[in-house]
């Protein structure tokens, strides 16, 4: 933990990365996750480029690289099935170190991993930089519907809240000998599971009642009204914008 | 304005399953009072505290707020005049941050910009809680959550602070920083307690429901010191506790 707001993938820091304002950071991610998707295969360099702009804004970012290394492992369960393209692939072959691999298998695996790795390595980057509420804002300013939103909010804001108190019913029951080793023995744990919904509803309904006291009237008002400076704009699209430049560059010239 | 901050008047109430939980309860408080309401579980207290703000509606019966009457087209209004602090914090704290949380209620008043952050900040203040703002509710401990708690109500400025168990849970230091906030407030108080020498502390006057009805209502120390009523009401003094000489001690009795 490093931090108020520390969720497990942020790292805390006072770098212009951290500073710039979430909602900039979110469309700046998005756009360029688009432009890197809509990049030619064949432009190496292209990707070379990419991969040299997200190392650079990681460091700028003062992330250390066993910090991205360990996040990036994450997409190792999902390409897995790119790797075997090259096996399984049809059409003309060649040889690489003797095995006989599909080339169009090999530029469809080539394709999938660079574009995820990128794509995940910038997704990385904004995480370990912006914190829970700050999201929550960021998605607010991109005007997502509030409903969900709050919804973000509320989950976020109880998480901890009920998973202590399944964590006290786990105790309590285990001080009283439970100790289940069969499918039959479940019972206790299903019957925890309704108890601790019939709280958290019973909990919600407080909270409402807790709201209400406040004046809530149907919409949780916004309370952070200033709109992301010009600058923190330009900062944020200069990474999409210099991607779209590259992959321009990159379409022509095939 | 001088009406009294609160006129509770032959209050009764039935919840839907046929339940009375209110039998004709009466009681005025005076701006600048603190009030603690006594009883055993089930006397009605919460029950009478929801009427407070209009959660429940009189069935019969009425209570005015400084002069205005608890109903429907006035509830905005008393909801900013009355202000409920809940017992449990993390059903009163449900915002990311301690700002946006005490930003709620005015907020819904329809403040905002400058004077919002000056509410935020006047109301933390006040609950020895600045330099919390941008913490997570959940990584407060219990004690600096029932503070919060009670700020996010101080920023709407209410006339009255209606407290629900206000000791309850917290540990002997937090207790008795939540009395300093509390006595340092110039702001009418009523107090849900069953916690007795709190109440004489806090409170110069008490009232004591039982079964849905008003039992007593007194001076604390008086209240506390009479035997009969004590035992009638299902209200125990901690061992060795004897409230005059706990007053005397102070210098108050």
């Amino acid at each position: 933990m490093s931090g108020p707001h520390a969720h497990a993938l942020y790292v805390h820091g006072h770098t212009v990365v951290h500073r710039l304002a979430p909602q900039c950071k979110l469309a700046a991610q998005l756009l360029f996750v688009m432009v890197v998707v809509a990049t030619p295969r064949e432009a190496f360099w292209a990707f070379a480029v990419y991969a040299v702009v997200v190392i650079a804004l990681i460091r700028l970012a003062e992330i250390p690289p066993r910090f991205v290394a360990k996040r990036l492992a994450f997409e190792v369960p999902f390409i897995a099935f790119a790797v075997l393209l090259p096996f399984i692939g049809r059409g003309e072959r060649t040889d690489v170190f003797g095995l006989p691999l599909s080339v169009e298998g090999l530029w469809g695996a080539w394709n999938i991993i660079a574009k995820a790795t990128l794509g995940l390595a910038v997704s990385i980057l904004v995480a370990a930089t912006t914190t829970m509420p700050e999201f929550l804002r960021g998605f607010e300013r991109l005007h997502l519907p509030r409903a969900f939103t709050s919804t973000a909010s509320f989950m976020i804001r109880y998480f901890d809240v009920i998973a202590d108190e399944m964590r006290r019913m786990k105790v309590a029951r285990e001080s009283r000998g439970y100790d289940p080793r069969w499918i039959w023995q479940v019972r206790a744990v299903a019957a925890s599971a309704g108890a601790l919904f019939i709280r958290s509803y019973e909990r919600g309904e407080r909270v409402y009642l807790a709201m209400l006291s406040r004046g809530y009237a149907g919409s949780l008002p916004r309370v952070d009204e200033t709109p992301a400076t010009a600058a923190s704009w330009l900062a944020a699209l200069s990474l999409p914008a210099v991607a779209a430049l590259v992959a321009t560059i990159a379409w022509v010239a095939r | 304005m001088n009406r009294p901050a609160l006129e509770v008047d032959d209050l009764l109430f039935a919840y839907p399953d046929g339940t009375q939980a209110l039998f004709g309860v009466s009681f005025v408080i005076e701006r600048g009072e603190r009030v603690a309401l006594l009883g055993p579980n089930g006397a009605g207290k919460t029950t009478l505290v929801m009427h407070l703000n209009g959660i429940h509606t009189c069935q019969k019966g009425s209570v005015t707020v400084g002069g205005l009457p608890v109903v429907k087209q006035n509830l905005r209004e008393i909801r900013r005049r009355v202000g409920i602090v809940f017992q449990d914090p993390d059903d009163q704290l449900f915002m990311p941050t301690v700002r946006e949380d005490v930003a709620f209620g005015p907020a819904n008043l329809g403040v905002r910009g400058d004077e919002l952050g000056a509410r935020v900040q006047a109301a933390l203040a006040a609950v020895g809680m600045d330099g919390f703002a941008d913490r997570a509710p959940h990584h407060l401990s219990f004690g600096q959550r029932r503070r919060v708690a009670v700020a996010t109500v101080l920023a709407m400025e209410p006339e009255i602070l209606v407290l629900d168990e206000p000791s309850s849970n917290l540990d002997p230091a937090g207790r008795r920083e939540l009395a300093g906030v509390l006595t340092s407030l110039d702001i009418t108080i009523l107090m849900v307690t069953h916690d007795l020498p709190y109440a004489l502390e806090l409170c110069p006057r008490s009232i004591v429901m039982n079964g849905g009805a008003l039992m007593a209502d007194g001076p604390t120390v008086g209240i506390l010191s009479n035997d009969d009523l004590m035992t009638a009401n299902r209200l125990e003094l901690p061992f060795g506790f004897y409230p005059a000489e706990a007053m005397r001690a102070v210098g108050t009795g």
